[in-house]
């Protein structure tokens, strides 16, 4: 087996690291929690990592703006070694709060970490019922180039947040997401269908998930470490559940890194 | 300074407002057509106007949805109110957003933050007073204005040392009486002359910190009094009929001793009940009661209760990780007049808004998943509601057992500074409620931040796996003064009061100590480990302060002395702090006619009835509650609070995996029922018991490997009918634990909760046991639920239905006056009933199992049927029972019992576990979406659930 390092970078107010490293160790990842502050105190060792991932929970607290104090770590004190990481060919992905502070940082939409830019052309705001949430949903994999996912396939993972609500800047950002196949992931229901009741928090085009232009960053409200065992599914009593399919995300970039 | 202020554009909604403003219409305020709010940030230092407008555009402002404004908008376009923080008081947004600005290479000197909502409508001053007042300011932590406000620079006052010394020992009765009532001790009489009798034979007067912390320790909350006094059962003429001594040891400890399990690792002598997981891993529980300060302030005292209670495991043994959460309430009646809420009470809507938001915010930003509650209503709740927060946690085998420091060891304080927050919590939650409490007591409600709480879990944990510290506890109620009195206990303690980290400058020797800021642990560390202890937490800006040593005695007798900078400003005798509260001889009375409930009418059909169980507030969803929880954070999620079809069922009890990878679960669930305790207290607490191994019997949990937990809240037990009715409750506990063969693990009573109204009525609340259950569950892919899940399969009912009606939803839906017949608990059958059940679900054989409790079997069909998006088609004839009213067939709440789906190929299998006991197959599920029983009954699916979900729809 080959020897393929994650870190799993954790913050104060970071609580979803533990499973996210699990999650990681089930897919073959050798997997590292990382404070922030010592990634600060050496950003070189960025360099011995082959994906990053930025877990859910509230990193400081949500200070200012959900994700928004863990995203300005990023752009003033580890902007170079983070671009360089994309650069390299390297894995991101950020879940839930992971996805905000990727969105406020500049890794999404467009892969680099700019502070003039950073957050200018899409957010996550209030869901529409304007409280948190937590329940099951399904998603539509509408990305050819987002390495983490099967494209076509409808998959169910849990959402469990209270800004999630994807909003573009305006029209023009949609339609160059939409063309660039940045949309990654969109809510729908069981059978496929996009939108409607399926959508939980009012998201732009139900966007659930996007990528980088190169599909190697990608942030997505739901959590894929929080369904890699058949009973994590609520109807794991009811029915046969063929496939935990939050394991998937791990399992895609495990093997994308192999190849490599 | 430079004022930023952050605005929500006007194309999108800003929550926050909204929030407010439907807030603002609870209160009964019509006048305000729409709010508006900003958020405020002060920066202060030598900034650029550049520099200010770069902060705000690249880190205060989203750039999508918010715009923002150098300075200050006009205040006379509409009704302002702004709200900042007192000067001094912690800011964790603004020491974040200082952090952040320096990133950015900004020099700021310091930010402030604050709030501005603009009341747009016709308001008066006195609306605009109550809404700042009882919305938007916490009179404890913030002040409000009514323009823009700038806040100054300077940093609160300082205190100069004043050591005061109280006369005590000169005082006769009523002298001692006031100081007691004056100074908020909340001790009586023989307790105030035990005190003075003390410090006679010291010949000296005590500092006022010296008799702060005796009062705290000997409170109701901290000693126990009334759970640890000697009972006197009277009848109703006077005559003592039974004299019982140290009342929860003659209870429910012996039960535990008697049942000396070699699985219960840690029990009551601990922070949390510890009982074996498995040959490496032990797991907590404890719940724990947060009622005084949710009345006051619902959103704080709620979260600083569920932050109390997941600092409990946390300092268990040498430290447990909180796994799971559970969280139970009682309110009044939410749909009550406001013009019938008493004075000083507030809205039982407002309280359960306020109350449901404190823990959804704490648990969900703490990472621990709620998973398993309950809400009951009550008009009596009114003035006293009731938050019990519960917290399981995992911990190394190793590790789990009760911990004392060594002499030498340093005292070291670690996570939130400390404050003025929370003086005198653990005395005033001793003392009743009164219409004037609001106001009065206002400075013993707690300011939590659970982000502070996370790094302190976070670091005590690496901290506990490197082995550096000798023993944990937590600063709960009594702060301080409590934890290093209990940990000092044995071998005494000097404490610099001067060496604690404050919040603001200002505090005097005695607030220090007392205080009950949140977020607080107190570590014993040797020596050898402070250096290395201290880097784990500076690691993780987590600030950590020696602020003593342990080990110090006066004439040979364990100690405490405490300084100020190095002034001497108390010393007290362990041994007297500890044992020197009297012990009391209560009275207690219960003595009560039987009477019987009406036998009701037969009506030709039940369909109605049952529909109007479904939406009592009792029974109905909690749907909005659940859902704002994260229950499934940790990964470790296999049985959730909501299960089925929709996934929208209502589960019995919910299971998780505390150890990522090992197949073995933990299932947690719950027992209450204060409508019975009026009527029986002693049948009311089996009830209670039974009900909590039922719902985790339900899902797979392993009756063997269970143990429980009770938290009583009762009214004022000098009263003998209160104090009778707590009697009869704890002798149920015993009986109930013996004869399940349960243990009680841990446990925590809540008394005093009445309230008296200003015209002079007291309101005392149900007597409210709660009864919370732990169970091992061997294997978790052997779990069921409780929802319909294939047509054709077979439905049994276990355990016999009797001809009862006392107490039940039904009488009450029907309204019809209960008798105190409340069902008898038949203990002996119950247990075979439910591990016969554990060996069939164990076996396979079970695919679905829904306990029978509020509204009977009719009910529980019902929510087995929509749950499943089935249908079922029941008969009665089949049913075991004794009953011949249909009304208690139907409806009747016999405890023991369950409705069971059984494959029929693996029929004959599953009756032969249940041979010789009382077990029927009653009908089938259907595809039918229609719940049928007999003729009596036939609602669709649709229609149930509809009334299920009605009631909460918020």
């Amino acid at each position: 087996m080959m020897n393929i390092r994650a870190l799993v970078l954790r913050a104060a107010g970071t609580n979803c690291d533990v499973e996210t490293a699990y999650a990681l160790q089930q897919a073959g990842f050798s997997a590292d929690r990382v404070h922030v502050n010592r990634l600060m105190e050496n950003p070189g060792m960025l360099g011995d990592f082959q994906f990053m991932v930025v877990p859910g929970g509230f990193s400081y607290g949500d200070d200012v703006a959900a994700g928004k104090i863990l995203a300005n770590q990023m752009l003033h004190r580890l902007a170079e070694p983070l671009n360089q990481f994309v650069e390299d060919g390297k894995l991101i992905l950020g879940i839930c709060n992971g996805f905000q502070v990727l969105i406020k940082s500049g890794l999404l939409p467009w892969g680099h970490v700019e502070p003039s830019s950073a957050g200018a052309d899409a957010t996550l705001a209030w869901n529409d019922c304007g409280q948190f949430v937590d329940r099951w949903v399904h998603l539509s994999c509408d990305s050819d180039k987002c390495v983490f996912l099967p494209r076509g396939e409808v998959i169910a993972l849990p959402i469990a947040h209270g800004e999630g609500k994807f909003v573009p800047r305006d029209e023009s950002i949609l339609t160059k997401l939409q063309s660039a196949d940045q949309v990654a992931l969109r809510y729908c229901d069981e059978s496929g269908h996009v939108g409607g009741f399926a959508n939980p928090n009012g998201s732009v085009d139900d966007i659930a998930g996007i990528c980088d232009p190169t599909g190697r960053v990608m942030g997505l409200m739901p959590h894929p470490e929080r369904f890699i065992e058949i009973t994590h599914h609520p109807q794991w009593t009811r029915r046969n559940i063929p496939r935990a399919d939050g394991g998937i995300f791990f399992q895609r970039a495990f093997q994308y890194l192999c190849r490599k | 300074m430079h004022r930023v202020e952050v605005w929500t554009k006007s194309t999108f909604g800003d929550p926050h407002a909204e929030g407010v403003f439907s807030h603002i219409r609870e209160l009964g305020i019509e006048s305000v057509s729409a709010v508006r709010s900003a958020r405020l940030f002060f920066l202060a230092g030598e900034l650029s106007d550049a520099d200010v407008r770069r902060v705000a555009r690249e880190l205060l402002a989203d750039p999508v949805t918010e715009e923002f404004r150098v300075g200050a908008s006009a205040d006379d376009r509409t009704r302002v109110i702004e709200v900042h923080l007192q000067p001094g008081v912690m800011d964790p947004v603004a020491a974040s957003a200082e952090n952040a600005i320096r990133d950015m290479g900004v020099k700021v000197q310091a930010v402030c933050t604050g709030r501005r909502y603009e009341l747009v409508g016709d308001v008066s001053d006195n609306e605009r007073q109550t809404i700042a007042t009882k919305l938007l300011a916490n009179a404890v932590i913030e002040d409000f204005y009514f323009q823009a406000h700038t806040p100054p620079e300077s940093q609160g006052h300082s205190y100069e040392l004043n050591v005061v010394e109280v006369p005590i020992r000169d005082l006769d009765d009523a002298g001692l009486e006031k100081l007691s009532k004056d100074g908020d001790l909340f001790l009586n009489l023989t307790e105030m002359k035990a005190i003075q009798d003390h410090y006679r034979a010291q010949g000296r007067e005590p500092r006022d910190v010296e008799l702060e912390m005796i009062a705290q320790t000997w409170s109701e909350h901290c000693g126990h009094k009334t759970f640890r006094s000697d009972v006197r059962m009277k009848d109703r003429h006077g005559k003592v009929v039974e004299e019982i001594p140290n009342l929860i040891k003659s209870t429910i400890f012996s039960a535990t001793r008697e049942l000396n399990k070699p699985w219960c690792l840690n029990v009551f002598e601990d922070n949390a009940g510890v009982i074996e997981f498995d040959d490496d891993w032990a797991v907590g529980f404890k719940v724990e009661t947060h009622n005084h300060p949710s009345a006051i302030e619902p959103y704080g005292g709620a979260s600083t209760g569920i932050g109390g209670v997941v600092r409990d495991p946390m300092g268990t043994g040498l430290g447990a990780k909180p796994f799971a959460n559970t969280d139970v309430f009682c309110f009044g009646d939410t749909t009550m007049d406001l013009s019938d809420v008493p004075a000083g009470a507030l809205h039982p809507k407002r309280v359960m808004r306020g109350v449901v938001s404190g823990v959804r915010d704490y648990g969900n930003r703490m990472g621990i998943p709620t998973v398993n509650g309950a809400v009951y209503f009550d008009d009596r709740y009114v003035g006293n509601p009731l938050v019990f927060c519960g917290t399981a946690a995992v911990m190394p085998k190793s590790k789990c057992t009760k911990q004392r420091p060594n002499p030498g060891d340093a005292i070291v304080c670690v996570g939130g500074r400390t404050g003025r927050d929370g003086i005198h919590g653990a005395t005033f939650s001793s003392g009743e409620l009164t219409h004037e409490h609001e106001t009065e007591f206002s400075h013993a409600v707690q300011i939590g931040n659970a982000i502070t709480e996370k790094k302190v879990l976070d670091t005590i944990l690496q901290a506990r796996d490197e082995g550096l510290f000798s023993c944990i506890t937590d600063c709960g109620a009594g702060g301080l003064s409590s934890s290093v009195g209990e940990m000092g206990e044995k071998i005494g303690a000097e404490v610099h009061l001067g060496r604690v980290p404050l919040k603001y400058a200002g505090l005097s020797y005695s607030e220090i100590w007392i205080s009950e800021a949140q977020e607080r642990m107190t570590l014993a560390v040797p020596r050898e480990n402070v250096e290395r202890i201290l880097k784990i937490f500076a690691d993780e800006n987590v600030e950590a302060t020696v602020i003593g040593t342990f080990g110090y005695s006066r004439n040979g007798k364990p100690a405490l002395k405490l300084y100020y900078n190095d002034a001497n400003v108390g010393e007290l005798d362990m041994e007297f702090l500890h044992d020197g509260l009297p012990r009391p001889t209560k009275d207690a009375t219960w003595d009560v006619d039987p009477k019987a409930s009406p036998v009701p009418p037969v009506k030709d059909n039940y369909n109605d009835t049952l529909l109007k169980i479904l939406a009592a507030p009792n029974v109905a969803s909690k749907e909005w509650i659940i859902r704002q929880y994260d229950h499934e954070v940790q990964g470790g999620s296999v049985i959730k609070p909501l299960v089925g079809a929709a996934e929208d069922g209502p589960g019995d009890g919910a299971v998780s995996r505390p150890v990522l990878g090992s197949n073995r679960g933990v299932a947690l669930a719950c027992g209450m029922n204060p409508h019975l305790g009026d009527l029986d207290p002693y049948q009311s607490a089996l009830h209670a018991v039974d009900e909590a191994l039922r719902n985790v019997v339900a899902v797979g949990g392993d009756l063997e490997r269970t143990a429980i937990l009770d938290n009583f809240c009762w009214g004022n037990c000098n009263k003998p009918d209160r104090m009778g009715a707590l009697v009869r409750a704890a002798l149920a506990c015993r009986d109930a634990a013996l004869a399940y063969s349960v243990p009680f693990v841990s446990g925590k009573d809540s008394l005093n909760n009445e309230f008296q109204t200003n015209d002079g009525k007291t309101i005392a609340i149900p007597y409210t046991l709660l009864v919370s259950a732990i169970s091992v569950v061997p294997d978790v892919t052997c779990c069921v639920t409780g929802d319909a899940k294939k047509a054709g399969n077979l439905l049994y009912l276990l355990g016999e239905t009797r001809p009862e009606l006392g107490g039940s939803h039904y009488l009450r839906v029907e309204g019809i006056e209960t008798g105190n017949d409340v069902p008898p608990v038949d203990l002996a059958a119950n247990l075979k009933t439910m591990r016969a059940l554990q060996k069939a679900i164990a076996g396979k054989l079970v695919r679905t199992c829904h306990d029978l409790s509020e509204g009977g079997l009719a009910v529980a069909a019902a929510e087995l049927a929509f749950s499943g998006g089935l249908g079922v088609e029941i008969s009665l004839t089949n049913m075991p029972t004794a009953a011949d009213g249909l009304a208690a067939k139907l409806f009747g709440e016999s405890a023991g019992r369950f409705l069971v789906e059984v494959e029929p190929e693996k029929a004959s299998e599953f009756e032969k576990c249940f041979v010789g006991l009382a077990c029927a197959p009653i009908g089938k599920v259907t595809d039918a979406g229609r719940i049928v029983i007999d003729k009596n009954i036939d609602v669709t699916i649709n229609d149930a659930k509809s009334a299920w979900q009605g009631t909460f729809d918020w």
